[in-house]
C-alpha cells in the first residue's frame, strides 16, 4: 500500500506532503515562540524597570553567533542547491559547514550561558534574567535538535539519495525550512534580549 | 523532477543566497551600531525591531523560498500571524485596561 | 471479491497491535485507551461526590481502600478533595473526550470518509498515540507523587499552582507530552484532508464531520503551543526558581515567599486561555460532527444548509482565537477590555446557532428512525442547546461577575460537554461500531443505555444551576454546608450525587454491549445504515489499506430521498445512471 503524495506533488495543492507537514509544524513553533515573546513583552512592561542587556549580556559574542547563523543558512540552501544540480558531495560539504556552525553556536552559547554563572547570575536572579534563559534555552534546544536531523542527513540518511533522490532533496529542504526558522528566532531574539 | 510547470531555475537561486547573505551580514553590523549610537528608547526599539523584520522577511522570502510559494502555504501563515499578534497584542490591550485597586 | 495482487507480509502481534502505522489501529488504540481514561476521570467524580453529598462522613468499603493520605478511616482529606477535582478536568478533557473525538473517531473515520488508503504520515500518527498514553501514564501515576496528584484545578491557576506539591510537577510534564501527541495529531489531520482526498472529493464534497476535524486541527495545531510555552515557564518557575507567575511580595501562611517576584499571574491566564477557549471547540466540533452525520443518515434527507454550516464552522474555528479573555473578567479586566471580548464573545455564539438550527431544521418533515445511534444525536440537539444558551450570562460582564466561580458555571460547561459531546461521541460509536467490527451494537441494551444516561444527566447537571444561581462556590469541599446562602439548595447535593451513581450503572449495558458485540453482535454488510459517505464504500472492518479499488466521488455527501431513484439513497461513489 502507498502513500499518494510523499514525494510526487499533488496537482490540485502543487505541494506533497511533506512540504504541507513541515509549514503545519514551523507554524506550531511560531506560535511556541510567540507565547514566549508575548510574555517577555506582557513582562517588560508590566515591570517599574528593566535593565538594558549590556548590563548583564556580552554583546559582540552574541552579535559573532548572530552571523555563525546566518551563514549556516547559507550553507544550508547551498547543499540543497547543489542536490537539485545532482553533486552529492557538494551537498556533503555545505551540509558538514551547516552542522559545524550549529556547534559554533553551541559552544558559543555554551561560554555565554557558563559565563553568567560564573558571575552568579542565574534564572531566579531577576526576571530578565529568567527570560533570557528560558527563550534561549528554548532555541538552544532546537538548534541541536535541528543539528541532529542534518547529521542524520549528512550520514545514514543519504543513503536514499540512490533510491530516490526526489525524496532525499524533500528531506533535506524540510530540515532547511526548520533551520531557517531557528535562524529567523534568532534573528528576533538577538536585539530584543541584548539590544533593546 | 515531477515538478512540472514548476520548474526552479537553481543557478537564480543561489546567486540570490549571496546576495541576501551579504544583506543579512550588513544588517546585523547595523543594529549593533544602532545599538552602540545609543538612541532615544523608544527611537531604538523601533530601529531595532525595524531592521530585525527585514533580516527576519529576508531568510522567509529567500531562503525558506517565501517569495515563490503555493497559496495553500500563504494561507496557513496569514491565520498563523493573525493569531499570533493576537496573542501578543490582546494581553498587551488588557494590562492598559487594568482596574487599579 | 476483487484478487488482491498486492504483496501481504505478515506482521508480528507487535507490529500488528501496538506499534502499528495503520491508521484504524491507532483509531482503536485511541478509543480503548481514551474509554479507560473516560472511565477512570468518572470515577474520581464519582468519590467527589460522595463528598459532596455526606461531608465528612465515612465511605463504606471504598473509603478505607484509599489509604491514611488520602481518606483516613474512610473520610476524605480536603487536599485529596482538590487532587480529584483537578485530575477529574484534567483526565476528562486532555486524555477522554479529546482522544476520543479526535485520536479515535478522527483517525478511523477521516481517511475513510475521504477515501484514503492510511494518514498522509503513518509512523508520526503511531509516535501520536504513544506520546498520549505516556502523557495520560505520567497524569495517573502523579496520584503516587510526594503530596499527591496536581490540586490547584485543571487550569493550574498560579501563584497557587507554583508553590503546589510535586504533583504540579508531574502534571507539567503530562501535558507537554500530551501537547506533543496533539500536534502531530493536528500536522496528521490537516495534510492528510488537504492531500489525500479521493478524485472527485472536492472541499465542498466533504462530510461534514471532515469538515469539523479540520478546524478542530487547526484549533490544535495553533492554540496548543502556547499552552506548551506557559507550561514551559511553569516548570521554570518550579524547578529554576524564576518568578514569571510569582508577583512581588507574596506571603504563605505568614511567611514572606523566598522569591524575587515581579511576575504576572494574569500571564498564565492569558496564555492558558489562549490554548483552552479554542479547545472548548475542539471538544464539541468533533461531536457536531458525528451528529451531522448521524442526523442526515436517520432522517434520510440532506443536511438543511449543508454549505452555511461549512463556512459557520469557519468563523467559529477562526473567531474562537479571539474570545479568550471572557473568562478573566474579574482579573480587575477594565470595561474597554471587558467591550471587546463581550462582543466577540457574542459573535462567536452566531456560528453555534447557525449549526445547531441547521440539524434541527434538518429534521422537518424527514421519516426519521429512531435508532440508538439517532436517541443520542437527538439528544444533543437540546443538551448542547441548553449548555450553550447558559454560556450567554458568562460572556457578559455584569451577569459573569456574580456567576464566576459558581456551580452554575459547572452546569453550563457540563451541559455542553457530558451530555452535549460524550453523547455525540456515544451516537459515533453506535454508529460506526458496525464498520470497525463488522457487527452491530444490541439495540435493545442501547436503549436501555440511552434512556437511564439521559434521565441521570439531567438530574446532575441542571440542580447545578440552580445551585449556582444560589450563589454556591464551585470549589467548596464541604458543598457548601457552612454557608448561610447555600442552605435552600444544600439538599441538592444528595439529588445529583445518587444521579451520578445511578448513571454510572447506567453505563453498565453499555460496557456489556461493546465487548459482547464484539464477538456476538449480528453480523452486518458492508453499508448497514444504507449511508452514502465513503466509509461505507469499504468492507467491513475495513483491510489494510481500507478499499478495494480507489473511489471516486461523484457527487455531496448527504443525496438522500432523491426523486426517481429506485432506492432512497445514492452513495458518493456511485457513478451516476446513464
Amino acid at each position: 500500500m502507498e502513500i499518494p503524495y510523499t514525494v510526487e506533488t499533488r496537482p490540485d495543492t502543487g505541494l506533497n506532503n511533506v512540504k504541507i507537514g513541515i509549514w503545519l509544524f514551523l507554524a506550531s513553533e511560531v506560535m511556541l515562540f510567540g507565547s514566549l515573546f508575548a510574555s517577555y513583552i506582557l513582562l517588560r512592561i508590566g515591570s517599574p524597570a528593566w535593565p538594558a542587556g549590556e548590563d548583564y549580556l556580552d554583546i559582540p559574542l552574541a552579535a559573532v553567533n548572530t552571523a555563525v547563523l546566518i551563514i549556516s543558512s547559507v550553507t544550508m540552501v547551498m547543499g540543497w542547491a547543489s542536490l537539485m544540480r545532482k553533486k552529492l558531495n557538494t551537498y556533503r560539504l555545505y551540509m558538514g559547514a551547516t552542522i559545524l556552525c550549529g556547534l559554533i553556536f553551541m559552544v558559543i552559547k555554551y561560554f555565554e550561558y557558563s559565563d553568567k554563572f560564573h558571575h552568579g547570575y542565574y534564572p531566579s536572579t531577576n526576571t530578565f534574567l529568567a527570560i533570557y534563559f528560558t527563550m534561549t534555552g528554548l532555541h538552544a534546544a532546537h538548534v541541536l535538535g535541528g543539528s541532529a536531523v542534518n547529521a542524520y542527513l549528512l550520514g545514514p540518511g543519504t543513503k536514499l539519495w540512490k533510491k530516490n533522490p526526489q525524496m532525499f532533496i524533500n528531506r533535506v529542504e524540510s530540515a532547511g525550512l526548520f533551520w531557517h526558522l531557528v535562524d529567523l528566532i534568532w534573528i528576533f531574539l538577538f536585539p530584543v534580549l541584548y539590544l533593546l | 523532477m515531477s515538478h512540472g510547470a514548476h520548474e526552479i531555475d537553481v543557478d537564480k537561486h543561489v546567486r540570490s543566497y549571496i546576495g541576501v547573505l551579504l544583506a543579512l551580514l550588513a544588517l546585523t553590523v547595523l543594529t549593533v551600531y544602532a545599538w552602540y549610537l545609543q538612541l532615544p528608547k523608544v527611537l531604538g526599539t523601533v530601529v531595532g525591531l525595524i531592521i530585525a523584520c527585514v533580516k527576519g522577511s529576508l531568510v522567509a522570502m529567500f531562503f525558506m523560498h517565501l517569495i515563490d510559494e503555493r497559496k495553500l502555504i500563504y494561507w496557513v501563515l496569514v491565520f498563523t500571524v493573525v493569531f499570533f499578534i493576537a496573542l501578543l497584542l490582546l494581553p498587551l490591550f488588557g494590562l492598559s485596561d487594568q482596574v487599579q485597586i | 471479491m476483487a484478487e488482491q495482487h498486492e504483496h501481504h507480509e505478515e506482521l508480528s502481534f507487535l507490529r500488528k497491535y501496538v506499534f502499528s502505522t495503520d491508521h484504524k489501529v491507532i483509531g482503536i488504540q485511541y478509543a480503548i485507551t481514551a474509554l479507560i481514561f473516560l472511565f477512570f476521570g468518572f470515577c474520581l467524580m464519582l468519590l467527589m461526590r460522595w463528598q459532596l453529598a455526606y461531608p465528612e462522613q465515612a465511605l463504606p468499603i471504598i473509603g478505607s481502600l484509599l489509604g491514611e493520605t488520602r481518606m483516613p478511616g474512610g473520610v476524605m482529606l480536603p487536599d485529596f478533595y482538590n487532587q480529584l477535582g483537578a485530575m477529574h478536568g484534567t483526565i476528562m478533557v486532555f486524555m477522554g473526550v479529546v482522544p476520543l473525538a479526535v485520536g479515535a473517531f478522527g483517525n478511523f473515520v477521516v481517511p475513510l470518509q475521504i477515501g484514503a488508503p492510511d494518514m498522509a504520515f503513518p509512523r508520526l500518527n503511531m509516535a501520536s498515540y504513544h506520546f498520549f498514553w505516556a502523557g495520560g501514564l505520567v497524569m495517573v501515576l502523579s496520584f503516587f507523587a510526594p503530596g499527591g496528584a496536581a490540586s490547584s484545578g485543571w487550569t493550574s491557576y498560579p501563584p497557587l499552582a507554583d508553590i503546589a506539591t510535586t504533583g504540579q510537577t508531574w502534571w507539567l510534564i503530562g501535558m507537554v507530552l500530551l501537547i506533543t501527541s496533539s500536534l502531530f495529531g493536528a500536522i496528521n489531520f490537516i495534510t492528510t484532508i488537504i492531500q489525500l482526498r479521493a478524485p472527485g472529493l472536492t472541499f465542498f464534497r466533504l462530510p461534514f464531520f471532515v469538515w469539523s476535524q479540520f478546524v478542530t486541527a487547526f484549533l490544535l495545531l495553533l492554540a496548543f503551543p502556547p499552552l506548551e510555552g506557559a507550561g514551559i515557564l511553569q516548570l521554570m518557575d518550579r524547578l529554576a526558581g524564576t518568578s514569571f507567575f510569582l508577583p512581588s511580595g507574596l506571603v504563605i501562611s505568614g511567611q514572606p515567599l523566598a522569591a524575587t517576584g515581579g511576575g504576572s499571574p494574569i500571564l498564565w491566564q492569558h496564555l492558558f486561555w489562549f490554548l483552552a477557549h479554542p479547545e472548548v471547540y475542539v471538544l464539541i466540533l468533533p461531536a457536531m460532527g458525528i451528529v451531522a452525520e448521524v442526523v442526515a443518515n436517520n432522517t434520510r434527507k440532506p443536511l438543511w444548509g449543508y454549505r452555511s454550516m461549512v463556512y459557520a464552522v469557519l468563523f467559529l474555528g477562526f473567531c474562537s482565537f479571539v474570545v479568550w479573555a471572557h473568562h478573566m473578567y474579574i482579573t480587575g479586566m477594565g470595561t474597554v477590555v471587558a467591550a471587546f471580548f463581550q462582543a466577540t464573545t457574542m459573535i462567536i455564539s452566531i456560528p453555534s446557532v447557525v449549526i445547531l438550527t441547521a440539524l434541527l431544521l434538518s429534521l422537518w418533515g424527514g421519516s426519521i428512525r429512531f435508532n440508538t445511534p439517532m436517541l443520542f444525536a437527538l439528544a444533543f440537539l437540546p443538551m448542547f442547546g441548553i449548555g450553550g444558551l447558559t454560556g450567554l450570562p458568562l460572556g457578559l460582564t455584569t451577569t459573569d461577575i456574580p456567576l464566576h466561580d459558581t456551580y452554575y458555571v459547572i452546569g453550563h460547561f457540563h451541559y455542553v460537554v457530558a451530555p452535549g459531546t460524550i453523547f455525540g461521541l456515544f451516537a459515533g460509536i453506535y454508529y460506526w461500531f458496525p464498520k470497525v467490527t463488522g457487527r452491530r451494537m444490541s439495540e435493545f441494551l442501547g436503549k436501555l443505555h440511552f434512556w437511564p444516561s439521559f434521565i441521570f444527566m439531567n438530574g446532575i447537571f441542571f440542580p447545578m444551576l440552580i445551585q449556582g444561581m444560589a450563589g454556591v462556590s464551585r470549589r467548596l469541599y464541604d458543598g457548601g454546608t457552612i454557608y448561610a446562602h447555600a442552605q435552600d439548595v444544600l439538599p441538592l447535593n444528595a439529588m445529583m450525587s445518587w444521579s451520578a451513581w445511578l448513571l454510572a450503572l447506567a453505563q453498565i449495558p453499555f460496557i456489556i454491549n461493546f465487548f459482547v458485540s464484539i464477538r456476538k453482535g449480528k453480523e452486518v454488510s458492508d453499508n448497514p445504515w444504507q449511508a452514502t459517505t465513503l466509509e461505507w464504500a469499504a468492507p467491513s472492518p475495513p483491510p489494510h489499506g481500507n478499499f478495494e479499488t480507489l473511489p471516486t466521488v461523484y457527487r455531496g455527501p448527504y443525496e438522500y430521498s432523491i426523486p426517481d431513484q429506485d432506492t432512497d439513497y445514492l452513495p458518493q461513489h456511485q457513478p451516476a445512471e446513464a
